[in-house]
């Protein structure tokens, strides 16, 4: 509950405009709060006269934490390859595993493991735990999440990262469930609190308009969705040696309620557009699928994935799975080129992130002028079809 | 067939931003607004309801004040709508939330199909409907793009993978997550704005969901905020000038510099 100590309050203001949830309200020359406070702290931080206080965040500890220890990393794996984010993941758990000095492990389910093991642990695991089951052979929410579960409660790690990708984001939140644990969604950065170890995750909320610091550190383990493409893989080491710990599961614990059919590909895809390190990406300015031509040759050009903003989408020159944004994905490539789009704050927020933006538009006053690294004021129409010219030159000489 | 619909509350995306200066929020006239992608789920349902008749309830977690989109939903096509609020739901995390959504659901005597957005657009989690599933103890399937067959016991569906996607078979009851691309939803009616006006909304507490308190709100949230601030924004700008090909040349450069 937030206390308001209203012999402090002057009143001036600040933690009404600190919220971002139109949760409290100086009336009378006094702070008041109302239902729609989500207990975040943000008055709080911003109280200059220490009248606001949160009660209640003294968490009991539930069981002895001490006994879960470990960082685990789980290898996502599927139709016979390995998600690249399992690699960032690697490394961004082997730092975490250094400065705690435990141990890195990489959990690996499938129905064949063959020789990826040993690659997970070229790119940092100490220790790899397999399950190699037929079941496996098809992602399942409920086999996966069993499994993933029974090993949790068997060896306690303290700490389970994933990517934050189609199959992270939705069996993790049944492990987290399941283990009655908090899970933090999408972190683009994690740390480790000096004083008590907690594992801190910092995250994009509200569509990347406000950064959140998250620690779930009373219950284990600690467990973090992690964005694809935002941390650094190791250089893989094939000398590195690691352990390979194969386990088994109750077989009615891989049972599932839901039955993968068929798989269909995306056509038309060279390069997924989560993994992508460059993304050409097209807006209602390209009047037609004529000009998302030109998008497609210089994406192919640079090894690059095609996106779209939601108008083109809608205007079906594109289909939905290239659309970024508020109802599409969330991209943070190193490149970003925005061609004929707006940058309306729906689109914004799914690709603000990106390392570096490039923006073509002839309209000098479009607003994703505000979040370009670079500016291009001119017509795609003449500038794209010179560009791609120009790049296959400079290649050819 | 009842379907219960799972609807959030959100402030419009555009209108909250932290000054990075100043570290304040400006949110000038915050519009709050069905979550986006849970408008695709209620006109999933009510698109099943009329296919195959039942009764759909739209059921929110929320302030007072989140009656507004039960009616808005009721206008476009949900039968009954059901608030559950307390102040002891405060501070909810995902954890705490899923645990308040199934007991409330259990309340109301359960469904065959629960239908929930992908994730909702203050907190982008996507983890309250899978908790929820699993909370129930039923199956879930998330990302739905197209349900391909329905009948009273099974359904299948296309689930949106980072590859393409799975065509999967699932029994009844289940919970699905929906992305925008299922549907065009409605807008409301004259019928179902009549209707959203006359709508009886049942409301239930802590206690009427016979609710264990320690695992509710902030109590029951593992999870807690340490801080918030404003995202680092990107160096200036550089804008690229001259003639046609005199850009054109500059950003070629570039590009085969980076790519
Ligand atoms: C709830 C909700 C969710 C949404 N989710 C998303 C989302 O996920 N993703 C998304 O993208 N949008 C989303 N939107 C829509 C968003 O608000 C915008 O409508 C959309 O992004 C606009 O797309 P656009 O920039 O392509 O089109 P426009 O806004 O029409 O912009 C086209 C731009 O192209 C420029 N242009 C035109 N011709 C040329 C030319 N020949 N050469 C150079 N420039 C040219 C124009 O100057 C203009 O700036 C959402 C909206 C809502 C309400
Ligand atoms: N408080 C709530 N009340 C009802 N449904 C909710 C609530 N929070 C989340 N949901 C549902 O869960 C989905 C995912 O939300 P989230 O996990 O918060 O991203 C939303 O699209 C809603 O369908």
């Amino acid at each position: 509950m937030l206390l308001i100590d209203i012999d402090a309050c002057i009143g001036c203001g600040l933690c009404e405009a600190n919220c971002a949830f139109d949760a409290i309200h100086v009336v009378d020359g006094i702070a008041e709060v109302n239902e729609n406070c989500t207990l975040c702290g943000a008055c709080v931080d911003s109280c200059e006269v220490g009248a606001l206080k949160i009660e209640g965040i003294d968490r009991e500890e539930k069981d002895d934490l001490s006994t879960w220890s470990g960082i685990w990393v789980y290898a996502e794996y599927r139709h016979g390859r390995i998600a690249p984010v399992t690699h960032e993941l690697l490394g961004v758990g082997r730092k975490l595993a250094d400065l705690k000095k435990v141990p890195l492990s990489a959990v690996l389910l499938t129905d064949k493991a063959g020789d990826v093991p040993a690659q997970l642990v070229s790119y940092g695991a100490d220790k790899v735990y397999v399950v190699e089951d037929q079941t496996l052979a098809q992602f399942t929410d409920e086999a996966y999440g069993n499994a993933l579960e029974d090993l949790a409660r068997q060896y306690k790690p303290e700490v389970i990262l994933a990517g934050a990708t189609a199959i992270g984001r939705s069996f993790i939140p049944r492990v987290a469930t399941s283990l009655k644990t908090g899970l933090t969604a999408d972190c683009t950065q994690l740390d480790i609190q000096q004083e008590d170890g907690a594992l801190l995750q910092t995250r994009p909320a509200f569509g990347g308009n406000i950064m959140a610091t998250i620690a779930s550190s009373k219950t284990r383990p600690q467990m973090a969705t992690v964005r694809p493409l935002v941390m650094k893989a190791n250089v893989p080491d094939p000398a590195r040696q690691g352990e390979v710990i194969h386990c088994t599961i109750a077989p009615e614990r891989l049972v599932s309620r839901v039955k993968v059919r068929n798989f269909v590909a995306l056509e038309g895809d060279q390069v997924n557009l989560n993994e992508a390190d460059i993304v050409v990406s097209g807006g209602r300015g390209l009047d037609g699928e004529k000009g998302f031509q030109l998008i497609a040759e210089l994406a192919q050009l640079l090894d690059g994935a095609v996106a779209a903003s939601r108008a083109a989408v809608d205007s079906g020159w594109m289909p939905y799975p290239h659309q970024v944004g508020q109802t599409g994905k969330t991209v943070s490539p190193k490149v970003y080129i925005a061609c004929g789009i707006s940058g309306a704050i729906q689109h914004l927020v799914g690709m603000q992130s990106s390392d570096t933006i490039v923006a073509i538009n002839r309209d000098p006053h479009a607003p994703i002028f505000d979040v370009a690294t670079y500016g291009v004021v001119g017509d795609v129409f003449e500038i794209l079809p010179k560009l791609i010219e120009k790049i296959k030159q400079a290649r050819s000489a | 067939m009842k379907i219960i619909v799972c609807i959030k509350q959100v402030p419009d995306a555009k209108d909250v931003r932290l000054d990075p200066k100043t570290n304040t929020l400006s949110r000038e006239g915050v519009q709050s607004i069905i979550n986006p992608y849970d408008r695709h789920a209620l006109e999933e349902a009510v698109r099943l309801k009329e296919k195959h008749g039942g009764t759909v309830i739209v059921l929110t977690m929320g302030p007072p004040q989140a009656a507004e989109i039960l009616r808005e939903s009721v206008s476009c096509g949900a039968d009954e709508a059901v608030l559950v609020s307390d102040r002891a739901f405060a501070g909810a995390d995902t954890l705490a939330t899923t645990y308040t959504l199934s007991q409330a659901i259990k309340k109301i005597g359960g469904a065959d199909l629960i239908l929930c957005g992908k994730q909702a657009i203050d907190g982008d989690t996507a983890q309250v409907g899978p908790g929820l599933a699993v909370r129930m103890d039923i199956p879930y399937v998330t990302c739905i793009r197209r349900i391909v067959e329905a009948s009273d016991k099974a359904f299948v569906v296309e689930r949106l993978m980072d590859d393409g996607y799975d065509e999967v078979e699932v029994t009844l009851p289940a919970l699905f997550t929906v992305v925008k691309e299922i549907n065009e939803p409605r807008l409301p009616s004259l019928k179902g704005k009549m209707k959203a006006k006359k709508l009886a909304i049942t409301t239930l507490t802590a206690a009427d969901i016979d609710a264990d308190t320690a695992q509710l709100g902030l109590k029951g949230s593992p999870t807690w905020v340490v801080k918030v601030f404003a995202p680092q924004l990107k160096g200036d700008r550089t804008m690229i000038e001259g003639t046609v090909q005199e850009q054109v040349d500059q950003l070629a450069e570039k590009l085969m510099e980076w790519c």
